[in-house]
């Protein structure tokens, strides 16, 4: 387990959107539970997160959403995660995310979705499960 | 403390670090220092309130945050809650438009109207505010990093109607500071950004003096992880950033003091609240007083809006959030606020209905009309707790801005991300006592139900409503007079470059109908992006 490297984890704040408490606390968790976090600051395109994500190499693309643009930013983020190749790395989002609009990010590929007030350890432990 | 385990009860520290002791009495408030700071209502140092009768002469302005889609669909929200007794407009804008994008930029898509109403020109603030009396009801933007051009159409669209601007009320929010540590509606870097608020309010002393063109906001500060006692002292760390720009610029304090106004949360412990805006009253006016030398009593007075408490509300039992809102008015009510919102039950998922729009304000209703909260001024005045807690907030509020000033000053803090990595530790530590159970949340981490969670009515996303702003911002821009809105843009960009106020040519530059994306490149053009510090 040494010898391996660390999980890499991106955590990016897409579209316009400002809050970024909620990110900002799951990237400590994470940086805490021992992964390698790369957080983008607000305002990424669905561009700069694939090219983060690619760049970085990163195990995780994780998002931050909580002001409700997550399905268009999703549907424009996809075909972009597919042309990169980046098709087998774990996609999660978390945030104010409303459970009617569940079923259609899991169509969207989504691995998971931890809506607000989801413990920071179970999406710790996801993570782990997912990506040994 | 040795007095709990004393009285064999288990230690109580409050979120500003405070501990509370079981019983309090004469003894506590002396060696908290006593009433020396108490005062009358509205006499220094206004402790117990700026006015000297407050409710009993006029309640509080109730002013729900609202706006979406478009700006008819908007003033039709507005004429709403005016309809149902609101006594003032919170305007709501969208995210490209608090960010300086227009409604077609390829950036803004999918956003338009999203969280907000959507506005692009003159002509959006003249639809938004069709048939409603300026006088009568006092409007007040919620915008920070485009604040400057939505004072100008703000402005501009009132003049047009026949109001005389020097007597014109209303309030921006325009604190773009507090925007850098949460919030995130920034556009340029931190110091052109404050210049910015600066000339807002060197505009506005001459030419609205009775407008009050910031709204300093401990509150967001607060839902980034700030306690009680940070969320007062930052703000009024930041204050001092913009009463020290237009000082410099040779402005007297008395000339623009008594327009800054501020916006707290109220969220968490009711006691320890109420004590932080008796605290911060009295803190205000001393700071006002000795270290600015204002004489007039209006210049030392703590305006506010308390309301809100979106960190306090949960996803989970979001109809407990109604029980939530309602303790916060009160709360409010106790505090002796000017102005009082209160975020909805459903606002933890979306725009609220007009039904809960309106069980908001009948939440604050019932407090005036039937709870006795405006029959007399400060009633919590005098309680052995409430006034030793009171001077021991204070004291914590002056320790934290000493520390800021000791460490270069908010701007510096703020420019080198020190205070966003504070603040979001402690958000941090906040989230892990929660999932420890160590700082209970009803619903939370206790009394969790299993049944199916209460529904809420989603507010939907309106892309024709979307489309039709983006169609009707095209035909502004084809009737409009070209070489106007371009020679005005030039002289926003040459008085940006030349560091003289750039409020007089935005002004000229919005009444010709340019646009806020247009403005805002202008500026951008001078003044750069902002760059987040990315510090941990």
């Amino acid at each position: 387990m040494s010898n391996q490297r660390k999980l890499r984890v991106l955590v990016a704040k897409p579209g316009l959107d400002g809050h970024d408490q909620g990110a900002k606390v799951v990237v400590r968790a994470l940086a805490d539970a021992g992964f390698e976090v790369i957080y983008t600051g607000l305002r990424q395109t669905p561009e700069a997160i694939v090219a983060v994500a690619r760049d970085e190499d990163v195990d995780v693309i994780g998002l931050s959403s909580l002001a409700g643009s997550h399905l268009p930013f999703c549907r424009k983020l996809k075909p972009l995660i597919e042309a990169e190749g980046l098709t087998d790395k774990l996609w999660i989002i978390g945030g104010n995310i409303p459970r009617q609009d569940h079923a259609e990010l899991r169509d969207l590929g989504l691995d998971a979705i931890f809506p607000t007030g989801t413990r920071l350890t179970t999406i710790v432990d996801f993570i782990r499960e997912r990506q040994p | 403390m040795s007095a709990d385990k004393r009285d064999g009860v288990r230690p109580v520290v409050n979120e500003s670090g405070i501990p509370i002791a079981p019983i309090y009495g004469p003894d506590e408030v002396a060696a908290s220092g006593g009433l020396e700071m108490v005062g009358a209502p509205g006499e220094y140092p206004f402790t117990r309130g700026i006015h000297p009768q407050m409710y009993r002469k006029r309640p509080w302005t109730m002013r729900q945050y609202a706006g979406f889609g478009n700006p008819a669909d908007t003033n039709a929200r507005f004429k709403y809650l005016i309809a149902n007794g609101q006594t003032g407009l919170n305007v709501a804008f969208d995210l490209p438009t608090q960010i300086g994008l227009d409604s077609d930029d390829p950036l803004a898509e999918g956003e338009v109207g999203r969280v907000g109403m959507a506005v692009d020109t003159l002509r959006d603030f003249e639809i938004a505010f069709d048939g409603i009396d300026l006088e009568q009801i006092t409007v007040s933007l919620t915008i920070n990093g485009s604040a400057a051009i939505a004072i100008a159409m703000y402005l501009a669209m009132a003049e047009k109607r026949g109001y005389d601007v020097a007597k014109l009320r209303g309030t921006a929010q325009n604190d773009i500071l507090k925007e850098f540590i949460g919030r995130g509606t920034w556009v340029f870097p931190v110091r052109p950004s404050v210049k910015l608020v600066g000339d807002t309010i060197e505009y506005c002393a001459k030419v609205a003096p009775k407008y009050s063109p910031v709204s300093v906001c401990g509150y967001h500060i607060r839902e980034s992880g700030a306690t009680p006692t940070q969320e007062m002292a930052y703000a009024f760390c930041i204050a001092r950033a913009y009463a020290d720009e237009v000082i410099a610029r040779g402005l007297a304090v008395d000339e623009f003091a008594g327009r800054l106004s501020y916006n707290f949360n109220l969220f968490g412990n009711l006691f320890e609240q109420v004590a932080k805006f008796r605290a911060g009253r009295g803190l205000w006016a001393r700071i006002m007083k000795e270290e600015y030398g204002a004489t007039r009593p209006g210049s030392m007075w703590l305006r506010m809006i308390a309301g809100g408490g979106g960190g306090g509300l949960t996803l989970e039992q979001p109809e407990v959030n109604i029980v939530r809102g309602a303790y916060y008015a009160l709360i409010s009510a106790l505090s002796g606020t000017q102005t009082m919102a209160l975020c909805s039950y459903d606002e933890a998922y979306t725009i609220p209905t007009e039904y809960s729009a309106r069980l908001s304000l009948r939440t604050m209703q019932l407090l005036i009309e039937e709870m006795g909260l405006c029959d007399t001024v400060d009633p919590l005045a005098g309680s052995y707790y409430v006034e030793t807690l009171t001077n021991q907030m204070r004291a914590e509020m002056e320790r934290i801005i000493a520390e800021v000033d000791a460490a270069g000053g908010i701007v510096a803090q703020v420019e080198d991300g020190a205070i966003q990595a504070h603040v979001s530790r402690q958000a941090y530590d906040m989230q892990r006592r929660i999932e420890s159970g160590d700082f209970r949340k009803v619903g939370v981490n206790c009394y969790r139900v299993d049944e199916q969670e209460h529904e809420v009515e989603f507010h939907p996303y309106d892309e024709a409503g979307a489309q039709a702003q983006v169609d009707a911002t095209a035909r502004v821009r084809a009737e409009r007079d070209g070489a106007a809105v371009a020679a005005a843009l030039d002289a926003v960009r040459r008085d940006a470059g030349a560091g003289v106020n750039v409020m007089p040519a935005i002004v000229t530059a919005v009444k010709a109908y340019a646009s806020v994306g247009e403005i805002t490149r202008a500026l951008v053009d001078v003044y750069g992006r902002y760059q987040e510090p990315i510090r941990f």
